[in-house]
């Protein structure tokens, strides 16, 4: 009788939550055939069944948290149908349910239906002390286990960003009560309202966990923007009849490829022992989504025109917006770019996605008195902030890539030809 | 303070016994005239008479039996059975009446006996000499068991074990006989019923008694190099249980390892396992593990038994696995 496995569906998945079972207990599978859908680190996608039989079990509800390797379902020849678990109704009186760490809704509860979390009791107990739901933390022990060295590590990334910390709960109990069930009646309090990490918040936090060890330092620079948005203009009016309209930051990304191509330092990654000078040009775009951050690749960028750069990009965030993106569209990114100028954010700095050696925050075209020819008159500048990974790039390289990328926006018809 | 072997540390605290306590008397096979099959009492009955050093019969239940009676009636006698595998003959004597005359008498009299006997296997006796059967007298109310792992154990706990007012058993080991330590000089009187952290460390308890203690040691010591500082923990008394200091090691350590020379099944460590989990349960990063002997009769055959009894290179494999389920970074 095979288990089903949560399969590994990037390569910087370490969980996957099981968003919706769409084969239920009893059901015929053919091999091919979709059994649930799972919410990976990025996108939402589809687990088919590898063999032939009949869905059996499921082992997780829906909404729970799995790790990789760890067996969410079973299939066999259908004399052990077992349809007793469905979802949450087995859960809320497991014994690892932690009080006051499950929502009192009735949301979708985040263990496994067998048996709650699998965790070691020295890892559930110091994340009791800690005011930590052990659910939220990614086991890498045997079968997925939850082990202390897993949550010292969720402590710790936890204290490493400011934001998103939750707040402990107000408990006077808590020295000492190592082994003691948490008292119930301190939930009697109005507490802080906790709201479970979603995969794409978790990975979010990791991933800018990591940056922060980054060596960052900043250049910014202020682009006359005036011929570049007039350029904009010009051409959106020309396409306009077949439909395509380019923004500031398809204009952009197309002018860090070329300058990228021009600057190869630029374009490297740190490899923790070597510095990746990377043959292609991927540049990353951000997009915000409404409960994290997805960074969109479009490839070769410096070989693609404008107009195909627009229309890829338009794709691209609608399926990040929808939770859609397949992996191959959100990683092998070499240069990131992130634009706050929509939300009228005039400068910024971003922090780094790693292993990239740079992005750029650009901030909002404002109209601001420029001096030209000697003369103060009235103007709109774009101001660029470069991040840069000190490791990979120093101070003279970076302000040249960033010099020149600066020309090129001023004389726009660089960018395209 | 000397260093001397197990036996002699033995033969020594019977000698200063004798000598302190008149109504100290040795009963048992071949341990007069032959000066014991283990030479423990050598030179005993030449120096104290037979009326203190008493051969007997081939007669387990006979010669238990007498000393019960001998030691109801005032005397402290301390028997030896030659190898734990032949108490099986005298176990009704051991359990039904030596373990139980206090309680069924209303406290009016007591047992102050001691029955030394040896387990242990890797000799290359074969399946019913081989044994260890301690567990079986550890199950027992009323008896005390102590399983001292060091000469200088050996001496304190067969002095306390002497001087005790309860039956008691004490386990000693054929491999562990030739074995040298330091023994402090002068009267020592152990504490029956308190483990030892025979050596202090923070990444894994591994729980031992007897001859697997001094395999644990050997395997702290290899570890060490490599960055490993595992806590022993020498339980030296099986009945009563320290179990205090058992759960004391592994709150601090958050992982444990029990090695015993028994079988695993209803074994020592078994015992250990349940009292860690009612003591530490939530100081444990990993389950309990056990490394004992294989479920067969000991083989007489050298690679066989070498094959079914417990040793380092398990207990440093088993160590592995459950430092690395634990993530442990080394």
């Amino acid at each position: 009788m095979p288990d089903v496995l949560m399969p590994r569906l990037s390569d910087t998945m370490t969980e996957g939550v099981l968003s919706r079972w769409v084969k239920q207990p009893g059901d015929t599978v053919h091999r091919g055939d979709v059994l649930a859908e799972i919410e990976t680190d990025k996108a939402t996608m589809e687990l088919e069944a590898y063999d032939e039989g009949v869905l059996e079990r499921t082992l997780v509800v829906a909404g729970t948290t799995v790790p990789i390797g760890v067996p969410i379902a079973t299939i066999g020849d259908g004399s052990n149908v077992d349809t007793s678990a469905p979802p949450a109704t087995r859960t809320p009186t497991t014994a690892a349910t932690e009080p006051g760490s499950t929502p009192a809704s009735d949301a979708a509860p985040t263990h496994l239906a067998s048996g709650s979390v699998r965790t070691s009791p020295l890892a559930r107990a110091i994340a009791r002390e800690h005011g930590m739901d052990i659910a939220s933390v990614i086991g890498t022990g045997p079968g997925g286990r939850i082990v202390r060295a897993d949550v010292e590590a969720a402590v710790a990334s936890m204290d490493g960003v400011p934001a998103p910390v939750p707040a402990r709960e107000p408990s006077p109990s808590s020295p000492g009560a190592r082994g003691e069930p948490a008292d119930p009646a301190v939930s009697a309090r109005p507490a802080d309202e906790r709201i479970p990490l979603t995969a794409i918040r978790r990975v979010t936090a990791r991933r800018l966990t990591a940056s922060a060890a980054v060596p960052h330092f900043y250049l910014t620079s202020v682009v006359d923007a005036e011929r570049l948005l007039a350029f904009r203009g010009e051409v959106n009016n020309r396409l306009a009849s077949d439909g395509t309209k380019i923004s500031v930051t398809d204009l952009l990304v197309r002018a860090c490829a070329i300058t990228l191509r021009a600057h190869p330092q630029a374009n490297s990654s740190w490899a923790d022992d070597a510095i990746l000078r990377h043959r292609h040009i991927h540049i990353g775009v951000a997009v915000a989504l409404e409960d994290g951050l997805i960074v969109p690749v479009v490839r070769d960028a410096d070989r693609k025109s404008v107009g195909e750069i627009a229309t890829e990009l338009l794709g691209l965030a609608g399926r990040a917006r929808a939770g859609q993106l397949t992996p191959d569209e959100f990683t092998g990114g070499t240069f990131t770019i992130s634009n706050l100028g929509m939300f009228g954010i005039d400068h910024f700095t971003a922090l780094i996605n790693p292993p990239e050696a740079a992005i750029l925050a650009v901030g909002a075209a404002t109209h601001e008195p420029v001096v030209r020819e000697d003369r103060v008159v009235a103007g709109t500048t774009i101001k660029l902030t470069l991040s840069v990974d000190h490791r990979v790039l120093d101070g003279a390289t970076a302000a040249a890539f960033l010099h020149d990328l600066r020309l090129i926006l001023e004389e726009p018809l660089h960018i395209v030809v | 303070m000397a260093v001397i072997s197990y036996r002699q540390a033995l033969h020594d605290t019977l000698r200063a016994e004798l000598l302190r306590e008149e109504s100290v008397i040795l009963i048992g096979e071949e341990i007069g005239v032959f000066e014991g099959s283990y030479k423990i009492t050598a030179g005993l009955l030449a120096e104290f008479g037979p009326a203190r050093v008493r051969d007997t019969p081939i007669c387990e239940e006979g010669f238990v039996g007498a000393a019960i009676g001998a030691a109801m009636l005032g005397m402290r006698p301390v028997v030896e059975i030659m190898t734990i595998n032949f108490s099986l003959i005298a176990i009704d004597q051991i359990v039904n009446h030596a373990a139980k005359m206090r309680a069924m008498f209303g406290g009016q009299v007591s047992v102050p006996m001691v029955i030394r006997t040896p387990g242990g296997g890797g000799q290359q006796l074969a399946a019913s000499h081989s044994q260890n059967l301690e567990v079986w007298y550890a199950h027992v109310p009323g008896l005390k068991v102590v399983a001292p792992s060091t000469p200088a154990d050996a001496k304190a706990l067969l002095t306390a074990a002497i001087r005790d007012d309860d039956p008691v058993l004490v386990l000693e080991n054929l491999a562990l006989y030739n074995t040298k330590g330091e023994v402090p000089d002068g009267e020592q009187v152990g504490e029956i019923g308190r483990a030892a952290v025979v050596k202090p460390g923070h990444d894994l308890t591994v729980v031992s008694y007897s001859r697997a203690t001094v395999v644990a040691l050997e395997v702290a010591r290899q570890l060490e190099a490599e960055g490993i500082s595992l806590e022993v923990v020498d339980l030296r008394s099986l009945r009563p249980l320290d179990r205090d200091t058992i759960c004391a090691s592994v709150r601090k350590t958050s992982r444990a390892v029990m090695l015993e020379d028994d079988w695993l099944t209803y074994g020592i460590g078994a015992e250990i396992a349940a009292t860690i989990q009612e003591g530490a349960f939530d100081y444990l990063d990993a389950p309990v593990r056990r490394v004992a002997a294989a479920e067969v009769p000991l083989p007489y055959a050298k690679p066989l038994e070498l094959a079914a009894l417990p040793d380092a290179r398990t207990l440093v494999k088993v160590i592995g696995e459950v430092l690395d389920a634990t993530r442990f970074a080394r």
